[in-house]
């Protein structure tokens, strides 16, 4: 084969490859139109929800709650699809460009990044529904073992010498920054409490833990199936699943004094939901969250409801504890991130500074 | 130089294919890794790459690394010889047995690991008295990585291994070569350049390796944090520029090492040659 038409067959290679690349991105740019063109009353709706890890069967049941409502509403069908995952990385994938109509995190940090990085909600997103866009909340609460031999009651305990503490890792798990800060605020609040005394605090706190996993579950797995750690510090709806899959005879669940109260935000993507036509099913996705039918749902997986009269129904299910806001200690969660969490931050500080 | 091509036709079609598929699929992702680096100025990226984390990582990274390239090397060789050399009943099943840590989800191997070798697990209870610490230490994220590069050694040198003939070592025998003498002067060297590829595979796959070993590791600041999760930690804090300028480093330091090995192997197959 002469040198030209190695060159030319090359080349016709390339060209075929181009061809396929370009013609895909057509086929997939062509039925956008559809349904944004069509923006008027859609027949039949589907949504992305993008959510974190420990909402899953929450919202495998509202999504069944919801499409009831909006054929009852609209006369429409509409399917909700499910994403889960991290709840950084779940945002990250929405900035990517995930084609999430709603987004369901962990932390409002998260949902502000959004704004922020991605451009794709307005910067006062958390204004636009009740409760600071949090239909439901949740707190960190503590896992001992049967009969709580090491007698933790509360967060002081957990820094005595020779109690194991089992927490994920803060910089990897959004519920671990949760946990941090609740440790934080508790001794904020202590008598005679300042910064110092509050980094000194989570500073033994933290040299209490062996393991710091990446993310909750794994915490979870340390604790209940390794054996390892006297204490476990989780969500309070992980609590409750713990207690129903291993049982009374193995753990129990301690509820300190004081804890964190956990908002994990709702929010609708706008420049998605206006790109699709799904504005209007978006918002009454997210809305519908806060209807008594779908605060019974949250209670029924361990979330705390916003809707008083249903928290007031259940109020034996949720240990009373005086909860305190990332808002009130910490001046909000970007506030929060930046002193704590981000590199050089008062985390890090604790492991290398001595 | 193109002259040659051989019989066959084609060589122009599916050298263009070939460069059109690793440019697409290898070189463009790689390139949109230096372009959010260069996001980053100088002092950005050098207080990045070298803070005292960042370093300890890559100690802890590549030491466990080479570590489990070598452990994989010598047992993987033990292991090629034995599966192509004698027959004996369960013999296949070996052989499958080989394959597993390609086709495992690495978390589950990391979560297996791990709780056999914990405090409380199957090995872990006889080791911990002895004071052997597997799970959350450094000598666990090298068990992991040992773990997932089996394969590679195995299945590299395996072919070699079955093409030597039995008669160049009957040969060697019939002239007087005793056998440790047969196995270092005969064996050795023809095994030797597929043995550096499967270290350098085994050791390319572990510099990269999460999955498996953020369950295993403890995942502690500074002691067995490994450099991957130090990339995933930037990018909770949406700090792309940081998290791929840790991976620029990782990148460039894995093509030097994997490229010496190249050279080595070269040499090595030259050698046999000569």
């Amino acid at each position: 084969m002469n040198r030209r038409s190695y060159l030319f067959s090359s080349l016709s290679a390339l060209v075929a490859l181009a061809a396929v690349c370009v013609g895909c991105n057509k086929s997939e740019a062509a039925p956008q139109p559809g349904p944004a063109g069509s923006a008027a009353p859609a027949k039949e709706v589907t949504l992305l929800n993008v959510s974190y890890d420990p909402t899953r069967e929450l919202y495998a049941e509202y999504n069944k709650l919801f499409a009831e409502h909006w054929k009852k509403k609209s006369g429409g069908t509409v399917t909700v699809k499910q994403s889960h995952g991290g709840s950084g990385k779940q945002a990250r994938a929405v900035i990517d460009g995930l084609e999430a109509d709603v987004v369901t995190l962990a932390l409002a940090y998260d949902v502000d990044q959004l704004a922020a990085k991605g451009k794709l909600i307005p910067e006062n997103w958390q204004t636009r529904l009740p409760s600071g866009s949090a239909p439901y909340t949740s707190t960190i609460v503590f896992v001992v073992r049967k009969g709580n031999p090491k007698g933790i009651k509360d967060w002081n305990d957990l820094i005595k010498p020779g109690v194991q503490v089992i927490t994920p890792n803060p910089k990897t798990s959004g519920g671990a920054r949760y946990v941090y800060l609740a440790g934080w605020g508790y001794a904020l609040r202590q008598p005679g409490g300042d910064e110092a005394k509050a980094k000194d605090y989570v500073k033994n706190l933290y040299a209490n833990v062996p393991v710091l996993d990446s993310g909750a579950r794994g915490s979870t797995t340390t604790f209940a199936e390794r054996n390892i750690g006297d204490v476990l510090l989780t969500w309070e709806n992980e609590a409750a699943l713990m207690l129903k899959e291993l049982g009374k005879e193995k753990i129990e669940v301690v509820t300190p004094s004081l804890s964190i109260l956990a908002e994990p935000p709702v929010s609708v993507v706008d420049k998605v939901v206006d790109k699709r036509g799904t504005r209007k099913a978006a918002e009454e996705y997210l809305s519908f969250l806060y209807t008594p039918e779908a605060q019974e749902l949250a209670v029924k997986h361990h979330y705390r409801p916003r809707n008083e009269e249903v928290m007031k129904k259940h109020e034996a299910e949720f240990p009373k504890l005086t909860l305190f806001t990332i808002d009130e200690v910490f001046g909000g969660w970007t506030k929060a991130q930046k002193t704590h969490f981000d590199d050089g931050g008062v985390f890090d500080s604790i492991y290398t500074k001595k | 130089m193109l002259k040659k091509s051989g019989v066959l036709p084609g060589f122009g079609l599916t050298l263009g294919y070939t460069v059109t598929y690793l440019g697409l699929l290898v070189l463009l992702p790689l390139s949109a890794l230096f372009i959010k680096t260069s996001g980053l100025d100088l002092d950005g990226f050098v207080s990045a790459v070298t803070s005292e984390r960042a370093l300890a990582a890559y100690k802890l990274t590549f030491t466990a690394s080479l570590g489990a390239a070598a452990v994989n090397a010598f047992f993987g060789l033990i292991v090629a010889w034995v599966l192509v050399r004698y027959s004996f009943p369960g013999r296949s099943i070996c052989d499958g047995l080989v394959d597993l840590p390609f086709a495992l989800p690495t978390a589950v191997a990391g979560i297996a690991l791990t709780t056999v070798y914990a405090q409380s697990g199957a090995v872990g209870q006889y080791l911990e008295p002895l004071g052997i610490k597997v799970a959350f230490s450094e000598l666990g994220v090298m068990t992991a990585l040992t773990f997932i590069g089996i394969p590679f050694v195995v299945r590299t040198v395996q072919p070699v291994l079955e093409e030597l003939d039995n008669d160049v070592e009957e040969a060697a025998a019939v002239l007087g070569a005793g056998r440790w003498y047969t196995f270092r002067r005969v064996i050795f060297p023809a095994v030797l350049p597929a043995l550096l590829t499967g270290f350098a595979l085994a050791f390319a796959r572990a510099l990269g390796e999460y999955g498996s070993v953020v369950f295993i590791s403890g995942n502690m600041p500074l002691k067995t944090e490994i450099v991957p999760l130090l990339i995933v930690t930037k990018l909770e804090q949406y700090d792309y520029a940081g998290a791929t300028a840790l991976a620029t480093v990782m990148l460039t330091a894995s093509f030097l090492v994997l490229f010496a090995v190249n050279l080595l192997q070269r040499w090595a197959r030259r050698s046999v040659l000569s």
